[in-house]
């Protein structure tokens, strides 16, 4: 970000952002600086001030005339907020992770398609597109998910560094680990669908379970993974890219990797229905994804991956790249379709079977890695075939993945009559859960017996 | 014993049942002008919300099915047995904090009584993230205080685990509703009855519980009924400590899901605001049938006694040790504002002002409008309190007891329901300028009010229960109409409560931030509590946030100080 490129990008930028003004000629404001483009953007975001911020001071420079109203509303609130006020809308722009969130916002018809001008940005980064077919959202940054960790918390205890979602299910990270709850926060969901579409139903569940054993915590906000590991409450967290790299950035001692099946997911921003700025709005979008603008996502505290291929050329050495097929799964097609069906579904089963049965899982999960441990020094094959049944145990879900997408259950999620409600669904596959963590917990502990 | 005595001084009036008053044209008018204040302030707004929870997803009509799913479900129920056991345990811890500062700065002669009383306010503002993290960064699983217990004798004490987390924090978070009541109380007893109790051979201990205590009741009884509600509906803290078993948790998870409209969520909420006035009206059956009124009001309250110079070592160094255990979050937010790293050690890497800087340079407009919202706030408030506790008490209108628990199921209403209710309802409102009521910053303000109003009400209603009416009928005999009466008569008795009503809403709506982040439609005209939640959300803003924590902090210790200061010098002028 040398000075001199950031004065040709900024001519391009004026260049592109006339083309803009001239797609919108039928807005007769009258023209300040740089044209049609001018007055007040309101943009709602979830995003802190560190990554609006220089956002914030370079469009304003590109496009003076313009301010950029910044309104921090957390992601629930942002779309509760779109909602209740769309008989008067006052806010032009929603601009979040979460593309859950979005995903609402379109369904309720609260967005505006627009089709950025953008060139160079290709459909897909890893398995999943960039934006909307529809064009109501547009990806602006990638994110990938991976796990964070302390390096003081990681010493203190002896832990070795973890690199596959499976070594976190290992006996020595019990009770090491933290997570955002699935329904709590949109990109933690998409992590748990990528493991459930790449590795499958059963054995997808099986992992999830594994490291869930050994969680310390489920946090309610995506926030509150890097904000335990940052001051060392828990060694490791399960966080997208970004909270590690702007941790490292402020100076926190965490080490943060990819595993190998991971997915990177857009964050995105869209324009609001009946925008009072739409021209402006349009404007913001167009500098989000212009050279300038990809740049400023590699600053330290924001340190997201750009989704213009062209971009990571200015980034400093050993930065994370998508395209090159460094992080992500190019395999694996995410299939929306499927994801979209049974969202609620896949968030109620977390809850249920590992939310509120946490402490059962846990129990069982350490009882299990303790007789592991013991048959690492001296084996037993029929404490082996034991801790096999125990695993089974947990591994076991409720539902199969046909039922989980079926219209009963998924109907339940969407408030459809006929079916059984969505409570009486979730008690049952509680039960059903804390049932099965006890039958394995006394299954391990058969298993220790026979160990000797 | 005591009631005896309360008795024997109260025997000059008639016992308090009978209407005094016919019906007033003026008292009429107060009725309903606070009854369409709550109605539109409070009571349609969360209706158009909470209705969800009876209405059939499919056909829109009136169900009791989520009522029956709720009551059915092993976790909700789990979920309540949990929050009962947490608020029982909360007022009782929090009772043994806050009973000896209270006695100890209001009954002897104690120097630093008012620093200590202002210091005892302090835990309230626990500024929403940034208080959070301050505890954990000394009491969590690897916080400070186990960093060093783990050095030096290899333990580990689970301050923040599980529901004895949930009650060590709640506590210490929300006694100081007993410490301001309860001294608010003590201050208007009339040191007549504790003379006569020491003539007749009380002293000590035996003093407290039979003469002082006792008659401390409403405010006692005020405080505590605050506590429990509020730790009954309060999410923040059990989430803080990720204990989901709770009620108050269960409805916001499910309430704030994306794009869910679980009516469970909503259905909680009504059993929590049930429950908060079923409680309440548990709480006034404890005070019923009895009047701590006294006449005399000596000098401010209470005679001063000097204690022995064993007893003034002991009682500082308890007073000392609680205020150290109260005030550790405060320290520990202090820190980390000045921290550059802290990270898994018991004290941070190194100093720094630069916080300090960020904070006044980027966000000095959050002061002054969080000065401006929670004192407009506060003042509605004791307004409002005022009223509803002089209906209640002095008119003994039908329906008065009515105004006083729907003010309180404030309490239990969450504030993203609050927000979302008056998005719904003033949404569509639009005012002359052509933008919305909504985004009107006095919105806010209402809606800090109405959070708020509990703690002033209960604070408002304790000192008038505390003010015999016979002062006031004798002030009519003499000729007095009745505003004049309350104005000169009733206002300047109850001038304590008041003040600690003010300071309780002031100082807690300064750190609201549930309802407050639904409603702020501009950061130049956002409070401090939203400042503090945009910094908290990033890395780098940790110690910024911490810092503009410290700045509420201060800036709402001062004003209490000031309101203390205040109340003492009415107290002052009314004894000359």
């Amino acid at each position: 970000m040398a000075s001199e490129s950031g004065s040709i990008t900024g001519g391009m930028l004026r260049r592109r952002a006339f083309a803009a003004l001239a797609a919108a000629t039928a807005v007769t404001r009258p023209a300040r600086a740089q044209g049609g483009v001018s007055g007040k953007v309101t943009v709602v975001t979830s995003f802190s001030n560190d990554v609006t911020g220089p956002f914030k001071r370079a469009f304003e420079a590109a496009h003076p005339g313009t301010t950029l109203d910044v309104q921090n509303r957390n992601t629930t609130a942002g779309v509760r907020f779109l909602q209740e006020t769309r008989s008067n809308n006052a806010v032009d722009l929603f601009w979040a992770s979460a593309p859950d969130a979005f995903e609402v916002l379109k369904r309720a018809g609260l967005l505006e398609a627009y089709k950025p001008r953008a060139e160079g940005i290709p459909e897909r980064i890893g398995p999943y597109p960039i934006n909307d077919p529809e064009g109501y959202v547009t990806g602006f940054a990638a994110s990938g998910y991976g796990i964070m960790w302390n390096e003081r918390y990681m010493r203190a205890n002896r832990l070795p560094e973890p690199k596959e979602w499976a070594d976190l299910a290992r006996p020595a990270y019990h009770d090491h680990v933290i997570i955002t709850a699935p329904s709590r926060s949109g990109t933690t969901h998409l992590t748990i669908e990528t493991i459930l579409q790449g590795e499958g139903w059963e054995k997808g569940w099986g992992t999830i379970k594994g490291f869930s054993g050994n969680l310390r915590q489920i946090t309610e906000r995506s926030f509150g993974v890097p904000d335990a590991v940052n001051s060392g409450q828990v060694g490791i967290g399960i966080v997208i890219d970004f909270f590690a790299f702007s941790a490292q950035g402020a100076g926190f001692p965490v080490k943060f990797v990819y595993p190998s099946v991971t997915t990177v997911v857009p964050a995105n921003i869209g324009i609001v229905k009946n925008a009072p700025n739409l021209p402006a709005a349009k404007a913001f979008i167009d500098f989000l994804l212009s050279p300038r603008g990809q740049e400023i996502l590699l600053e330290p505290t924001i340190r997201r991956l750009p989704v213009n291929p062209a971009t990571y050329a200015k980034a400093p050495a050993g930065y994370p790249n998508p395209f090159t097929g460094s992080i992500g799964m190019p395999s694996l097609q995410f299939d929306v379709g499927v994801s979209e069906k049974r969202y609620p579904v896949v968030d109620a089963l977390y809850d249920q079977c590992i939310g509120t049965n946490l402490e059962g899982l846990k129990r069982a999960t350490k009882a299990i890695g303790d007789v592991e441990i013991r048959l690492a020094r001296r084996d037993n094959a029929a404490a082996r075939a034991l801790l096999a049944e125990a695993r089974a145990l947990i591994d076991a879900m409720p539902v199969t993945v046909q039922e989980a997408a079926s219209d009963e259950v998924a109907g339940a999620f969407a408030g459809r009559g006929g079916g059984p409600r969505q409570a009486e669904l979730e008690q049952r596959w509680a039960g059903f859960a804390r049932e099965k963590y006890q039958a394995a917990a006394a299954r391990a502990a058969d298993a220790a017996k026979a160990a000797g | 014993m005591s009631l005896a005595t309360t008795q024997a001084t109260a025997a000059i009036q008639p016992a308090p049942r009978a209407r005094r008053w016919p019906a007033r044209p003026g008292e009429v008018v107060a009725f309903a002008l606070v009854a369409l204040f709550l109605l539109v302030f409070l009571v349609v707004p969360v209706v158009t919300v909470v209705t969800v929870a009876f209405q059939d997803r499919a056909t829109g009509g009136f169900t009791l099915a989520h009522v029956g799913d709720f009551l059915a479900n092993d976790l909700f129920r789990t979920s309540f047995l949990n929050s009962l056991y947490v608020s029982l345990m909360s007022v009782v811890v929090a009772s043994l904090i806050a009973l000896p500062l209270a006695y100890f700065t209001t009954r002897f002669e104690f120097r630093g009584a008012l620093l200590v009383q202002t210091l005892g306010v302090l835990p309230l503002i626990m500024p929403p993230f940034a208080g959070a993290v301050a505890m954990t960064l000394l009491f969590g699983r690897t916080g400070s205080v186990n960093l060093l217990l783990g050095d030096a004798f290899d333990i580990n004490i689970p301050f923040m685990e599980g529901l004895n987390g949930v009650i060590f924090v709640q506590s210490v978070h929300y006694f100081p509703f007993i410490l301001l009541n309860l001294t608010a109380s003590l201050k208007n007893i009339d040191r007549a009855m504790e003379e006569s109790a020491q003539n007749l051979g009380a002293h000590g201990f035996r003093l407290f519980r039979r003469i002082v205590l006792p008659l401390a009741m409403p405010g006692y009884v005020a405080g505590a009924s605050l506590v429990f509600i509020k730790v009954f509906d309060d999410l923040a803290t059990p989430l803080l400590l990720n204990v989901r078993e709770m009620l108050a948790p269960q409805a916001y998870l499910r309430i704030t899901s994306v794009g869910l409209e679980d009516p469970i969520g909503y259905v909680i909420s009504v059993v929590l605001i049930l429950f908060s006035v079923l409680s309440l009206w548990v709480s006034s059956l404890a005070l019923r049938g009895k009047d701590y009124a006294t006449v005399q009001r000596g000098g401010g309250g209470l005679a001063r006694r000097r204690m022995s110079r064993g007893q003034a070592v002991a009682a500082y160094a308890l007073i000392l040790l609680i205020l150290a255990l109260v005030l550790a979050p405060h320290v520990g937010l202090f820190l980390l504002s000045i921290a550059t790293i802290w990270s898994f050690a018991p004290l941070p890497d190194g100093y720094t002002m630069a916080h300090y800087g960020r904070v006044f340079a980027e966000s000095s407009q959050f002061i002054t409008n969080t000065l401006l919202y929670a004192g407009l706030a506060g003042l509605i408030d004791v307004i409002l309190g005022t009223t509803i506790a002089y209906l209640v008490l002095r008119a003994r209108m039908a329906g008065a007891r009515w105004l006083d628990y729907a003010a309180m199921s404030a309490l239990a209403v969450p504030g993203l329901v609050l927000g979302i209710g008056y998005l719904r309802t003033f949404f569509g409102i639009t005012l002359p300028d052509g933008t919305s009521l909504a985004a009107f910053w006095g919105v806010i303000v209402l809606a800090l009010a109405v959070r708020r109003l509990p703690y002033a009400l209960r604070a408002c209603t304790a000192a008038l229960q505390q003010v015999s009416a016979s002062l006031e009928e004798a002030a009519e005999n003499l000729g007095a109409r009745r505003l004049r009466v309350v104005r000169r008569i009733m206002l300047p008795l109850m001038a304590g409560g008041i003040a600690a009503g003010f300071v309780t809403s002031f100082a807690t709506a300064a750190v609201e931030l549930s309802a407050t982040l639904m409603l702020v439609q501009s950061s130049n005209d956002a409070p401090l509590a939203y400042g503090l939640y945009v910094f908290m959300q990033s890395p780098a803003g940790r110690g910024a946030g911490a810092a503009l924590g410290i700045v509420a902090v201060v800036i709402v210790g001062l004003s209490t100080f000031l309101s203390h200061l205040i109340a003492e010098r009415g107290g002052g002028r009314r004894s000359a």
